[in-house]
């Protein structure tokens, strides 16, 4: 049995205090550092006070015995449905073939061939880039203008036009609360953002090589674009990656891709001898298309992310 | 190699690098562009049709310099090569019928997003029906979702992103739950060419350790692929996405991208699992239960709607529910009504959602049923393209309603428990897409003297007119001349297992 502690002793320990934090009544930075006082947004405030207010007309939570009904079921329903699903994967996995086993069906002559002519076939040293971007280059074509294709719907829904954008109060930019020229940002980014850059190119460059390739080199570079954004801001990055550029790189990229995979695949299945030369594994130059179809799906991949994060951070 | 056998890959390509090539082009021509891509894949999937009944063999097209379990490949058989004809045929319609809608919901500067949309939506359908292998499947199926979520949001209302929000949750959960599958069936066979699964699908059944590892492969990926058709009970996103959408947004979803679904999941039926496992097992009872319960329930649910677009997307509830029951008979005979019943859905019902377009905009574009009294005198030819529609829904001879509610019945003949179920819900059904259609049609040619809309002559919509006249026209076609057609379907259907 524990002691019962006195409240004014409660109150002072750690337990109380974490219990204040969960419960959300005591904020613990609140008087104890500094901070600078938040400015009044009254349009904002109009804007979550009307949503409570519509929200409360539409269900009108308190006396809805209906909606409260609802809630109550669909919890139990869902843990129910959960759980179930859980059971039934399990059991079904139960009942797959051992991992680890000689036998399993998954060691057949597929990737039997990948691995043990995929050197000579596609020239990669690499296997993984060998096989997703010749042995199953179709795939890999369509897994690129997914990535595309996502960046256009986030354009649809993000993008503002200049006209509409001039109407905009300035309170809804988030752009304003952003800090400005911040030094130790800059700094750091002036030797970090070649870097990361240089080490990006040199992974998909390398792709057929060793470890990496265009998915991965592409997510580097975009996340040094990105850091550079943060460092320098807007102005600076437009001057060298706007909107257009980058629809002009991935309609490069993409095209570049099509293209040169609706050479290997019509040569492909017509039988056609196809001119284009393994050249020696290991060199950089070597591995038929695969180095140019790196540099596509790189150039895709970094504009993707870059895309994506300029949209979240309200750019044109 | 004939050249005609390359178009298919060339179809694909085609519509792949339109939709980048549309990024850098302004709304005017991307359009252009758009148009180009839809006709001259239209006449190229033609060529191929023809082609391939000429031989009467499936052929496999090599992509790529690998032979196919190692790479990548694509089939081309009469089915295939017919559904592509069709889709094309049908986008075309609804995008040439939607054009003045368009004008005013997409924002400006966003028109060209909207085409690149739909050019890599018509290469995902393309690439669907075409594959041979169920992992590049898969790839496209991403591809079909995310254009078909762009297609709902790019008008910018609070409804539509509500909409886009739900499609969004709802159709990854599919894609989900299909992907699970297709793990647990490469677990199980090791490999991913439909063929090459079939013959390891085939050695595995008769082992009854695996049965139960397959069965719930079947499972997920039937669901999974349920889900993203809407069928009855996950079908909660689908009334909003239709009805508030732009018009050829509608359409197109409502006719095409759930319909590639549901050929994906013939393709899983009959190239990947084998239909006398997929006969044998229970899931096909599940999707005949839920298929009867869509199509009660659906029309139900439509009658009691009050606003005509969300009406008409209430129906396709009822009619992918048809199709799902078609399967759940387990029967050729029933899977061959299905497919027919795909196209005359696709037909129908993108006649539907643009007549009802035209309809709503002589009365000043407003959506409840009392304020359409008489729009069928305002707008001519939106009120009798509606009728037609009407009919073929709810199944008039003459029109291609009829021919598959007459399939449906014929297939489910002779069937031991599931004749009568089937009857009573095709009877019933009939009944509530009367009740529901025809108040909207006498409702429409109710004369009213007070309207305040205006009248709406074919000069002033003269795309909207050409549409609405060929997809009368391609009703007719489907309905008068069934028997060539339910014959090259099942000419197909021998080729395709």
């Amino acid at each position: 049995m524990s002691k019962r502690v006195s409240d004014e002793k409660y109150e002072k320990t750690l337990s109380f205090r974490f219990k204040q934090w969960f419960e959300g009544s005591k904020d613990p930075y609140l008087d104890v550092v500094e901070m600078k006082k938040q400015e009044e947004r009254p349009q904002i405030q109009r804007h979550e006070q009307e949503e409570r207010t519509i929200l409360e007309r539409v269900y009108d939570i308190e006396h809805n015995a209906k909606m409260r009904l609802f809630q109550k079921i669909y919890r139990v329903f869902s843990i129910v449905f959960c759980i179930s699903l859980v059971f039934i994967l399990l059991a079904a996995i139960s009942h797959l073939p051992a991992i680890g086993t000689e036998e399993r069906p998954i060691n057949n002559e597929v990737s039997q061939r990948y691995i043990e002519n995929g050197l000579q076939e596609t020239g990669a040293v690499n296997i993984v880039t060998g096989m997703i971007l010749d042995y199953r280059a179709f795939d890999t074509l369509g897994e690129s203008h997914v990535l595309f294709i996502a960046t256009g719907t986030v354009l649809i829904l993000l993008r503002k036009e200049k006209k509409k954008k001039e109407q905009e109060v300035l309170e809804f930019s988030d752009r304003i609360y952003e800090p400005k020229n911040d030094v130790i940002l800059q700094t750091v980014a002036r030797v970090l953002v070649p870097t990361i850059m240089i080490f990006g190119i040199y992974i998909i460059l390398a792709g057929h090589l060793g470890p990496g390739g265009g998915f991965s080199g592409g997510a580097v570079i975009g996340a040094g674009l990105i850091l550079y954004l943060n460092a320098f801001g807007f102005k600076k990055t437009e001057r060298f990656f706007n909107m257009k550029i980058y629809q002009r790189m991935s309609l490069c990229a993409l095209a570049c891709y099509s293209i040169c995979k609706s050479y290997s695949f019509y040569t492909g299945a017509n039988e056609i001898h196809s001119i284009i030369p393994l050249g020696t594994p290991g060199a950089i130059l070597s591995s038929g298309l695969i180095l140019i179809l790196n540099i596509c799906v790189g150039t895709v991949v970094a504009g993707t992310m870059f895309t994506f994060y300029a949209m979240f951070r309200k750019a044109n | 190699m004939a050249f005609v056998q390359n178009f298919p890959f060339m179809c694909i390509i085609l519509s792949l690098f339109s939709g980048p090539l549309s990024m850098v082009l302004d709304g005017k021509n991307a359009k252009k562009v758009n148009l180009f891509v839809l006709s001259i894949i239209g006449v190229m999937s033609a060529t191929v049709l023809t082609f391939v009944c000429k031989t009467g063999q499936s052929y496999v097209y090599r992509m790529g310099h690998f032979p196919a379990p190692w790479g990548n490949e694509i089939r081309v058989g009469v089915l295939e090569a017919f559904m592509a004809t069709f889709f094309c045929i049908v986008m075309l319609l609804c995008m040439i019928g939607g054009e003045k809608e368009r004008l005013i919901h997409v924002e400006e500067g966003k028109e060209n997003l909207y085409y690149i949309m739909v050019n890599l939506l018509l290469c995902s359908l393309l690439a669907l029906i075409y594959t041979n292998d169920i992992f590049t499947a898969y790839v496209f199926v991403e591809i079909n979702t995310i254009s078909a979520c762009g297609l709902i949001m790019i008008r910018q209302n609070g409804r539509t992103l509500e909409a886009s929000m739900r499609y969004m949750i709802m159709s990854l959960l599919g894609s989900g739950l299909l992907l699970l599958g297709l793990c647990f069936l490469y677990d199980l066979t090791g490999h991913l060419l439909m063929s090459n699964i079939k013959e390891q699908v085939a050695i595995i059944a008769d082992i009854p350790e695996y049965h139960v590892p397959l069965m719930v492969a079947l499972g997920l990926m039937s669901v999974g692929l349920a889900i993203k058709s809407a069928l009855y009970p996950f079908h909660s996103w689908l009334p909003d996405a239709y009805g508030y959408s732009t018009v050829s947004s509608a359409a197109i979803l409502s006719s095409l991208v759930s319909k590639g679904y549901i050929f994906l999941l013939i393709k899983i039926f009959y190239r990947v699992i084998g239909f006398e496992i997929v006969t044998e097992s229970k899931v096909i009872h599940v999707l005949f239960v839920f298929g009867l319960l869509g199509m009660i329930m659906g029309s139900l649910s439509a009658i009691a709607e009050n606003n005509i677009r969300r009406m008409i997307a209430f129906s396709s509830v009822a009619q992918i529910g048809y199709i799902y029951m078609g399967f759940g008979l387990g029967t050729r005979a029933g899977v061959i009504a299905s497919i027919y019943h795909i196209l005359s859905h696709a037909a129908t019902k993108s006649l539907l959602f643009v007549a009802g377009s035209g309809i709503t905009a002589s009365s000043e574009n407003k959506t409840e049923f009392s304020e359409l009294t008489g729009a069928g005198y305002r707008n001519k030819i939106a009120g009798l393209a509606f009728t037609v529609g009407s009919l073929s829904m709810i199944g008039f001879p003459m029109f291609t309603g009829f021919i598959s509610k007459l399939l449906f019945a014929q297939a489910a003949i002779g069937h031991t428990y599931k004749m009568l179920p089937t009857l009573i819900a095709l009877a019933i059904s009939t009944i509530l897409n009367a009740i529901y259609f025809m108040k909207t049609v006498i409702r429409i040619y109710t004369p009213n003297r007070e309207s305040k809309g205006q009248t709406i002559t074919i000069k002033d919509q003269p795309k909207k007119a050409i549409a609405l006249a060929f997809f009368i026209v391609l009703n007719l076609i489907l309905g008068l001349s069934s028997e060539p057609i339910v014959k090259l379907i099942e000419f197909g259907l021998n080729m395709f297992a």
